[in-house]
């Protein structure tokens, strides 16, 4: 999924708007009066600040309201949720915030358990078939399937969306979710014409046959990404083009799903609101009789809506306000994994970083554990190797080494004994402050332990990307989510010529570990190839890995059943509103 | 009077094609376009994506292209979000801007005209300097610290409104508020400064002399004179509030039109740029008409220049 976390950060309003030309301020006065006029103006904006609780004090303002016990009877749950979605047709968009929204309103094949994410027949599909090779996987759709206009979900349904999403002309960015699929990447990138060819079958309404490329034993958890969501397409044809951009079929009153809810109102940059669908097919289990998503862009002002009450679970929390919830409100604040990795890339191609002692030299020099204990403080764990720990069953046996004297070796050996000589390289990181106190951390370990200057340049978000894509840069800061609960989706990254790889790095024997891991079906055999292909990644050392990131945010007490999962997913159906015992919400 | 109008709206045509040009070709020429991501999308999808939007065409073809959408007034889609056309997102916002920027016009002519009354009439009392030190402060206090501040107290701390939101009436009261106050502290100043200017003049002391009353002075001779500074403000000021400010718009989460100004361009969305630029561009150039015209019906000096 993409990285909400530094795209939706990146949009953070961080300067104000210059929209008119000011007229220039006139002279000031003078004298006594002057004087009192301006201790009267202090005093009432210091009054303001005072009684507002700034200043630190047991202020009124810093308690947190709770849910309503309006909201609570009602079964009404408020989700903050970052930013504006750029839609709700799963074939068109790329992020975090429309899954949340997306899954709400539709279902796919199978479905998320509440707490581990693992894939269970929860969804459209009551059971499924996995051929001996494990290539061929045949679902069985369960009867009582239903769009939200009636119509039974059948097999073509999905057939036709799968059609959808890999039509060249619709351009989706996601649709190379489905190359797993035998010639789904031909047709897709039209190299083939007919539809036919491509690994999907329905021999009867209720059943669906996939066949894939390899045996892909993340299979089922990848049908849980949106990409893989069917849609009704007479109802996108009804409201607009099929297979190209541009039609209205999500809009409010338009939206056809087959989801747990259905969509009753859409108000741009202010809600969007997902009722109970009575249809539904398992519509007993849900609780909820409606969600409501806030797009708030503003951390703070999200944190504020909390505090008033206004949200039940906010979608982050401001850097500052972490060590407050940790003091006041523990029970609040939840930090849970994510499957997301903050690394430094390195540029391989530019002296002196085309040296492999230099890249880990600069590796070992770095502290991380002061990194996420005294800048972060947001229990992200120091990352040694690319692929966070427990990721389907594999956490990386080679780490990198943090080892300043080794360091000082290394770079020595290269060339550069104490620092000396060593061109002044620069650490490109794109504007936000929290990439920024990073960065001169590592500017200042660097310096410390291995006494090389960097200087560090910040660019606006497309300009870095812009830079990167280039390569021209030494170092420069990203962040990587996993699309999928799989080694795969780290390692697939570092291919020749792979649009995420942005390094210059090249290791054929690299490529050749990763290809034959996507060839195997024994388990322990691919994740054996996989830590093969790490380890050459670490002792290269085109990246250097710094933590593993996780997510804080503040809940209320009276949301129940939603566990800690390294998406963030939490299946809707499984969530309800339940009164807090009063010892929480006395809080 | 008629041909200064025509000859002003004429002087628009250019002033318009200008910022057109030049948004057209900052747009293109800027680092990074509308598809960028961190996660790289194939060098096939790109191509079509390009495809579908024209960006494949030559510069030129793309620039007449905008050229003729902006005459016909269909901006076209958006590019970040496909399923919504440029011309529906501003309609759809713009509504939100205006109110917003309605109240917080009225506390700021409200605020500020008393204000500069006052103190013009307390010309370099108590009564001059503390209101006038008050405006500074008002002026200094950005309102990215104002709003928090009146959400903290008014909201948080008293409960009188919701934090931030559009939905309820009372929802308009403390972003009218943020937003006016720092649009009343300029007006107060501008005000007072014209009054004074007035007030020094022969006419006003040839009525003192009869002995009309200071409030008649104020009110019939002065206020016209004196209001001229605030109405030339006004012209780029009314601009700027209808069209939404980023900085309010994302405290309070008001679905405005200033949010969509400011994150088209970080989004690169080329249609989106163009349309809100073009938009505000000639709300600017309308306005600043308007205020000439008023200020030589306000001025009769002004219309023998």
């Amino acid at each position: 999924m993409k990285t909400a976390i530094t795209t939706s950060a990146n949009t953070r309003p961080s300067q104000i708007h210059p929209s008119l030309d000011q007229p220039s301020v006139m002279k000031t006065s003078k004298g006594k009066s002057l004087a009192s006029g301006l201790m009267c103006g202090i005093t009432i904006i210091s009054a303001l600040f005072l009684l507002s609780g700034c200043s630190g004090g047991a202020g009124k303002t810093s308690e947190v309201a709770g849910a309503s016990m309006e909201d609570i009877e009602n079964q009404i749950l408020k989700l903050g949720n970052g930013n504006e979605p750029q839609g709700l047709d799963p074939h068109l968009v790329t992020g975090v915030i429309e899954h949340r929204i997306i899954t709400s309103l539709l279902e796919g094949l199978v479905a998320e358990d509440p707490k581990d994410l693992s894939p269970v027949n929860d969804g459209v599909a009551e059971s499924w078939d996995i051929s001996e090779d494990q290539k061929t996987y045949t679902f069985h759709l369960r009867e009582e399937a239903k769009w939200s206009n009636g119509d039974p979900v059948t097999s073509n349904d999905f057939i036709e969306s799968y059609k959808r999403i890999l039509t060249p002309i619709l351009a989706s960015e996601y649709a190379y979710m489905l190359h797993v699929v035998e010639n789904a990447r031909a047709y897709n990138e039209g190299e083939i014409d007919d539809f036919s060819k491509v690994g999907f079958e329905a021999p009867d309404e209720k059943t669906l046959i996939i066949k894939l490329n390899n045996p892909t034993p993340y299979f089922l958890s990848l049908l849980n990404h949106y990409s893989w969501f069917p849609v009704h397409i007479p109802t996108v044809a009804e409201h607009g083009p099929v297979y190209e951009r541009g039609s209205r079929w999500t809009r409010e009153g338009n939206f056809v799903g087959n989801g747990p809810f259905i969509l009753k109102e859409w108000s741009p940059n202010e809600v969007i609101v997902v009722e109970k669908n009575p249809d539904y097919w398992d519509a007993d289990t849900v609780q909820l009789n409606e969600i409501h998503f806030y797009p708030i862009e503003s951390e703070t002002t999200e944190e504020r809506n909390f505090r008033s009450g206004n949200l039940h679970v906010s979608y982050t929390l401001p850097l500052t306000k972490i060590p407050v919830y940790q003091e006041k409100h523990p029970a609040l604040l939840r930090i849970d994994d994510y499957l997301a990795t903050y690394f430094y890339r390195i540029n391989v191609t530019r002296p002196p970083l085309n040296d492999v002692r230099v890249r880990k030299a600069l590796t070992m020099a770095i502290d991380r554990e002061s990194i996420v204990s005294n800048i972060l403080k947001g229990g992200q764990k120091p990352a040694l190797s690319l692929i966070p720990p427990n990721t389907a069953g594999y956490t990386s046996e080679h780490q990198q080494e943090q080892n300043f004297e080794k360091a000082r070796e290394l770079l020595a050996e290269a060339g550069f004994p104490n620092g000396e000589g060593f061109p002044s390289i620069e650490l490109l990181y794109n504007t936000l402050e929290a990439h920024r106190t990073v960065a001169e951390a590592i500017q200042q370990m660097w310096k410390q332990n291995l006494n090389i200057s960097v200087e560090l340049v910040n660019q606006e978000w497309k300009v870095y990307l812009d830079t990167q894509k280039n390569l021209n840069y030494d170092i420069c800061r990203a962040g990587w989510t996993g699309d999928y609960v799989d080694p795969n989706t780290f390692m697939d990254m570092w291919f020749e010529g792979g649009g995420n790889n942005d390094t210059g790095w090249v290791n054929k024997e690299y490529e050749a570990l990763v290809n034959q891991a996507a060839e195997t079906s024994d388990v322990e055999e691919r994740l054996g190839l996989f830590q093969q292909a790490e380890k050459i990644l670490l002792e290269e050392s085109p990246i250097i890995p710094i933590y593993f990131y996780t997510r804080v945010y503040a809940i209320d007490p009276a949301v129940q059943g939603w566990h800690p999962t390294i998406f963030n997913h939490h299946p809707y159906k499984h969530l309800s509103m339940q009164a807090p015992p009063e010892s929480l919400s006395a809080e | 009077m008629l041909a200064y109008i025509v000859r002003r709206i004429l002087e628009t045509i250019p002033a318009l094609l200008i910022i057109i040009t030049m948004t057209f070709f900052m747009c293109k020429y800027a680092p990074g376009g509308p598809f960028d991501s961190e996660r790289a999308t194939t060098p096939e999808i790109r191509k079509r994506l390009e495809a579908h939007y024209g960006l494949d065409d030559p510069v030129y073809v793309q620039y007449f292209r905008h050229l003729g959408q902006v005459l016909s007034g269909d901006f076209g889609p958006s590019y970040k979000y496909p399923s919504r056309t440029v011309n529906e997102i501003i309609a759809e916002s713009l509504p939100n801007s205006v109110e917003l920027g309605f109240y917080a016009l009225l506390t700021a002519l409200a605020l500020g005209l008393t204000t500069g009354l006052i103190a013009a009439m307390f010309h370099n009392r108590f009564l001059d300097f503390a209101p006038m030190a008050i405006a500074m402060l008002g002026i200094c206090l950005p309102t990215f610290v104002l709003g928090p501040l009146l959400i903290l107290f008014f909201a948080l701390q008293l409960g009188w409104f919701n934090v931030s939101g559009w939905g309820a009436a009372s929802d308009r009261v403390l972003p009218a508020l943020t937003l006016g106050i720092y649009y009343a502290a300029y007006v107060a100043r501008l005000s007072r400064a014209g009054m004074l200017e007035i007030l020094s003049q022969d006419f006003i002391r040839t009525a003192r002399a009869k002995g009309v009353s200071e409030l008649r002075i104020l009110f019939k001779h002065a206020l016209r004179g004196g209001s001229l500074p605030v109405v030339s403000f006004l012209g780029p000021a009314i601009a700027g509030l209808i069209t939404g400010s980023f900085v309010v718009e994302t405290i309070f989460q008001i679905p405005g039109l200033g949010r969509y100004f400011v994150t088209a361009a970080f989004n690169r969305d080329y249609t989106m740029v163009m349309g809100t630029v073009i938009f505000y561009a000639s709300l600017i150039i309308l306005l600043n008409l308007i205020v000439d015209i008023v200020v030589v019906w306000l001025n009769p000096k002004s219309r023998f220049e």
